[in-house]
């Protein structure tokens, strides 16, 4: 394959994966385990 | 189950006892001598006349000192301290963390005596030659056994989100130093860079650029994240935009690099990308600082009584500040005026001095006394003397560089009506006297505050003793 045409893979796939963490972190369900680790520094109190 | 040996159940925190005061020291040094440098560019005299005490062998000392030394130990304390706390375990192989404190001590030294004495590759915050830098390798990566190693013995499910951007910052500065330092020896203390040309300008600032984006900027979020929520006692504001934040500093800050080196040899589409690029860490930069200050949110009280916190909060106001004025001055046509002024030099402080210096001392104020068994610090009076001290150094110093860099900017492009330069050069360098002088004088003022600061951790240290913190009893975790 072209080097180009790797980086120009590269570049998308990682858009596409920012993306894909976008929609993953903004799902409900997961807003309670989420608020389970933001708790995490107090956990030793 | 009892456990008769102690140690096992204790935290271990003699190796960030030791980051910590030498974080202090060294802040003192670095600082005095960002101070007698900043005297050097009033009174040129001051240099003695030696080689060993010129500009040019004692700027780099200062950079070093406070990068490396100030900042470097910050960010070895404070991580080791949160990553044990936040993963509930002590330190994997905590004798290898004993070692990165003296390996690194000893960069520090070496620095400190080869700089003066003239042995530099040359490159701006990679100036140490290839001894040195192969025992910063060989640190840095026993550091990333201990802190992933950590990571990797934790007894809760989750790594806590300070841990990502640690983890990140030794990932990273790890690649950096190990391209960026690739050179032919010529000899003891003597090599050649193993790039050239314009090629060996941008892996320089692709270096220089995320030594600032992941060394004083992710190692330092991570501090952000875990004391601000512990000393403000409520969670960070958002846990989902703290993930996004994270993925978006990682993914953009790799291609800033180029905005260093606007209308130089560098092909015109890298520049742009760069340009572009930098633009656009404007957004995970305020994202980060406003899930950061609106933690305070409901208790925004707490900033009249207690100022440790104040150091962190104003922290990240001059993050934001900073993060703004860099894509500002990333765009060419600001950049056709900033770039070489002392515009350049007052952005980078305001940073520095603004947002790691703050928050690496608000940190170091928070863990002393819990690491020495003491409540709070030796003198709450003197914190809230060194926070003003700090303040009121960073904007006069700030400010004098900002109308010195654009008054300079403005003073090389003017021209006449036929065409010729309106001021020589000195004019320009004269007409900075007062700024200079400016800058100098607050500069002087964060390193009393410093001075000070240094001082009541001694006293703290002292009045107390090395304590022994006991790793809670996991509780159940889904």
């Amino acid at each position: 394959m072209d080097i180009n045409s790797l980086r120009i893979l590269t570049t998308v796939l990682s858009f596409v994966v920012f993306i894909g963490i976008m929609v993953w972190v903004w799902q409900r369900r997961n807003t309670s385990d989420f608020k389970d680790a933001a708790n995490l520094p107090f956990k030793d109190e | 189950m009892q456990d008769l040996n102690a140690s096992s159940n204790t935290y271990s925190d003699g190796v960030i006892r030791q980051f910590s005061i030498m974080a202090v020291v060294w802040g003192v040094v670095g600082m005095l001598m960002g101070v007698i440098i900043a005297a050097q560019l009033v009174w040129p005299e001051l240099n003695l006349g030696l080689p060993w005490t010129s500009f040019g062998r004692l700027r780099p000392l200062h950079t070093n000192a406070v990068i490396f030394a100030f900042g470097g130990c910050t960010l070895f304390a404070t991580s080791y301290y949160v990553v044990q706390r936040t993963c509930q375990t002590k330190l994997f192989m905590p004798k290898l963390a004993t070692f990165t404190f003296w390996a690194w001590q000893l960069v520090i030294v070496s620095a400190a005596i080869s700089l003066p004495l003239g042995f530099t590759q040359g490159k701006e915050y990679a100036e140490l030659e290839w001894p040195i830098d192969l025992l910063i390798a060989v640190t840095w990566i026993c550091y990333a056994i201990v802190f992933f190693g950590t990571v990797g013995i934790r007894k809760v499910k989750h790594i806590y989100v300070a841990n990502w951007f640690f983890g990140a910052f030794i990932i990273t500065v790890a690649l950096l130093h190990i391209v960026n330092s690739a050179a032919m020896p010529a000899g003891f203390m003597k090599s050649y860079s193993a790039y050239a040309g314009v090629q060996d300008a941008m892996v320089q600032w692709w270096y220089g650029h995320n030594a600032v984006g992941f060394f004083l900027t992710a190692g330092f979020l991570g501090i952000m994240y875990y004391f601000v929520p512990k000393q403000a006692g409520r969670p960070v504001y958002s846990y989902s935009l703290s993930i996004v934040h994270f993925w978006a500093l990682i993914f953009t800050y790799m291609w800033a690099g180029p905005h260093h080196l606007h209308y130089t040899a560098l092909p015109d589409w890298t520049q742009s990308l760069g340009m572009a690029f930098s633009l656009v860490l404007l957004a995970p930069s305020w994202g980060g600082m406003i899930n950061g200050i609106m933690t305070m949110s409901g208790a925004w009280h707490k900033l009249r009584t207690d100022p440790i916190l104040r150091f962190l909060i104003v922290s990240l106001s001059f993050y934001g500040m900073s993060t703004f004025e860099g894509p500002m001055m990333a765009i060419k046509t600001v950049n056709s005026l900033s770039h070489y002024t002392d515009w350049t030099v007052g952005h980078v402080h305001s940073g520095a001095l603004g947002w790691v210096g703050l928050v690496s001392m608000g940190a170091i104020y928070y863990m002393i006394p819990r690491l020495f068994g003491q409540k709070q610090m030796y003198s709450i009076k003197a914190i809230e003397l060194h926070f003003w001290l700090a303040t009121i150094g960073i904007v006069l110093y700030i400010a004098a560089l900002w109308i010195s860099g654009v008054m300079e900017g403005l003073m090389w492009r003017a021209i006449n009506a036929d065409g010729t330069l309106t001021y020589t050069f000195v004019e320009s360098v004269k007409a900075k006297t007062p700024y200079y002088i400016t800058r100098m004088v607050g500069g002087l003022l964060y390193l009393s505050g410093m001075s000070i600061m240094l001082w009541n951790v001694i006293k703290t240290a002292t009045s107390g003793k090395a304590a022994i913190n006991a790793i809670p009893a996991v509780t159940a975790h889904a």
